[in-house]
């Protein structure tokens, strides 16, 4: 089995052994999924349409926006990345294979929800199975690259949270996951479009399961793509080995640059 | 042909900001040999290790780890060099025997199992990290750092938390992975380790190397007595014995006459006659050098200033 395996099969037993892992990864989301798709299903019947795009892109934010970044902070605090150095683990391999870990494990818990949320609840099924695939994709890939992104310019663990709330709050309330985008008013729509759970749901909506939306459902594509690739990138280039060396190739506030794709989407639709 | 040492640190330097860690020290340690490096707290120890082990830049001078520069060739390095960093930080999950797999995949070769048993870890394998007792932690570290059998081992604080029985067992692990071939750079507080194991020692003072030599040599060019202990039946040096020779200081302790002496040879030599012109049977005598820590202390001004 070659260092990357290892490293791999390492990192998604962690994800089922680490109890906050466990937690973000399955049993929040998932728990968070059968109390929606039992309350709000029976509240709002329209809510049926609305439940596997919104919870898959919950999950994703779960377990990449509050799960991935918390370990990364942890551990590059431990000296554990400098045990990595030491022994030739790549700054690569130390952020793309828990990132990688973690949308394995979304994208599981994304295909529980996706398997379910018919028979138990009445949810909508996508139309095109083949773009919902592809969505779901580049939707778990652009959040697991913010995660990455979080945890490398982190300061501390308590950093780590307030930078991860930022962008999960908003999205829970702005993001279209618990009521469409056109019930908000204008001024309030300009901030979902910034927020990357806002686009994949439109995304979703648009283009897997043959909905209305409010945002562009292609730019949206768009605009996570772009995030994704600018999200890793930054995470790589902003990569601190550990707490004492404090040489960085860029100030952590570079990674505001990720917003950039959000910001240009906004006048694009 | 020229000697080609396993490390070699000339001029090496490093600061802070303002604050100057490692002042332009040099040393050399040689395959099959265990080089101490001691000092305490704050003298650069740490400092230098981390250099040699890439994880810090240098700011002048020249370091070399069997031809290899550890700043602008880190990958050669990682196959040359095994280290048990002090603090050994591995993720709290990580089983014993999967972090045995994982190391030696990243150095590509087979994993050591016969180290994990050597060091009472096989009963452990699918132990968690953070299940681990300390001493436990620290033989995992050591496992992991010369699994892939470097031809340079840098332990730093090795033996710090173990119990007598698994110092005992890594002092001989450390022989023999000199008697292989290998230099180990030891930094140690532990002055009787680095008596034992070391066979050259350096002690940094605030940045510089202030003594080295082997650990015979340290102790036996400072200004410390040697403390000459005698035990006789009729306890006939209880008495004020002024006559000995080269004699320090004196004092009467639980039945011993205990002298502190310059020159053990005449000390000795006129106990003896001593106890013959009184008739008195001699029952213990012990003759103890200066130690590598009063030498340290002495050298350090008391450790810590």
């Amino acid at each position: 089995m070659t260092a990357f395996m290892h490293h791999f099969a390492f990192e998604f037993k962690a994800g089922l052994r680490n109890a906050t892992l466990l937690m973000m990864n399955y049993l929040f989301p998932l728990g968070f999924y059968v109390i929606i798709g039992l309350v709000m299903t029976q509240i709002n019947p329209g809510f049926k349409q609305l439940l596997v795009p919104a919870m898959i892109v919950f999950v994703g934010m779960a377990s990449a926006l509050l799960g991935l970044p918390g370990p990364l902070v942890e551990q590059r605090e431990a000296g554990i990345f400098r045990t990595f150095k030491i022994n030739g683990v790549p700054a690569l391999s130390i952020l793309v294979i828990p990132a990688l870990t973690t949308i394995l494990h979304t994208l599981i818990a994304s295909a529980i929800i996706t398997a379910t949320a018919a028979p138990f609840f009445g949810g909508a099924m996508p139309m095109h199975w083949g773009s919902f695939i592809g969505i779901a994709l580049l939707t778990v890939f652009s959040f697991g690259a913010l995660g990455a992104l979080i945890g490398v310019v982190s300061a501390n663990s308590r950093a780590t949270v307030l930078w991860s709330q930022l962008i999960f709050l908003p999205s829970m309330l702005l993001g279209g996951l618990m009521m469409p985008l056109n019930l908000l008013p204008k001024s309030v729509l300009a901030v979902s479009a910034l927020l990357p759970p806002a686009r994949a749901m439109q995304a979703l909506q648009g283009l897997a399961f043959g909905q209305e939306t409010t945002l562009n459902p292609a730019v949206s594509v768009g605009v996570l793509a772009v995030t994704a690739v600018l999200a890793f990138g930054l995470a790589i280039y902003l990569f601190n080995w550990d707490r004492v060396n404090q040489v960085r190739r860029g100030h952590p506030l570079m990674a505001l640059i990720v917003l950039l794709p959000g910001v240009i989407g906004i006048f694009l639709g | 042909m020229m000697h080609q040492p396993a490390v070699s640190v000339r001029d090496f330097r490093k600061h802070y900001g303002s604050f100057v860690a490692v002042d332009g020290i040099s040393f050399e340690a040689d395959r099959g040999e265990i080089f101490g490096l001691l000092g305490p707290n704050g003298a650069g120890k740490t400092t230098t290790l981390e250099c040699l082990e890439g994880i810090r830049q240098p700011d002048g001078g020249d370091l070399d780890v069997l031809g290899v520069d550890p700043s602008r060739q880190p990958r050669k390095l990682r196959n040359l060099l095994g280290v048990q960093l002090q603090t050994s930080g591995l993720p709290g999950d990580m089983t014993v025997d999967e972090a045995m797999c994982f190391f030696c995949a990243y150095h590509s070769v087979a994993p050591r199992p016969d180290l994990l048993e050597r060091l009472g870890l096989g009963q452990k394998l699918k132990t968690q990290y953070r299940q681990l007792s300390t001493g436990l932690q620290r033989r995992l570290a050591l496992a992991l750092a010369i699994a892939h059998r470097p031809p340079v081992v840098i332990l730093d604080e090795p033996t710090a938390g173990l119990d007598v029985g698994s110092r005992t067992e890594l002092h001989s692990l450390m022989e023999e992975i000199k008697d292989e071939g290998a230099a180990i750079i030891l930094a140690t507080h532990d002055m009787a380790e680095a008596e034992k194991m070391a066979d050259r020692v350096a002690i940094l003072l605030k940045g510089k190397v202030v003594a080295t030599g082997t650990p015979r040599e340290l102790t036996a060019t400072g200004s410390g007595f040697t403390k000459v202990s005698v035990r006789t039946e009729g306890s006939c040096l209880a008495g004020d014995v002024t006559s000995l020779p080269a004699v320090h200081q004196r004092l009467f302790k639980e039945e011993y006459a205990i002298y502190y002496s310059t020159d053990p040879g005449p000390t000795v030599a006129a106990i003896l006659d001593f106890l013959k012109a009184r008739d008195d049977k001699l029952i213990d005598l012990r003759v103890e050098r200066p130690t590598l820590e009063e030498r340290f202390l002495e050298i350090t001004d008391g450790g810590a200033r």
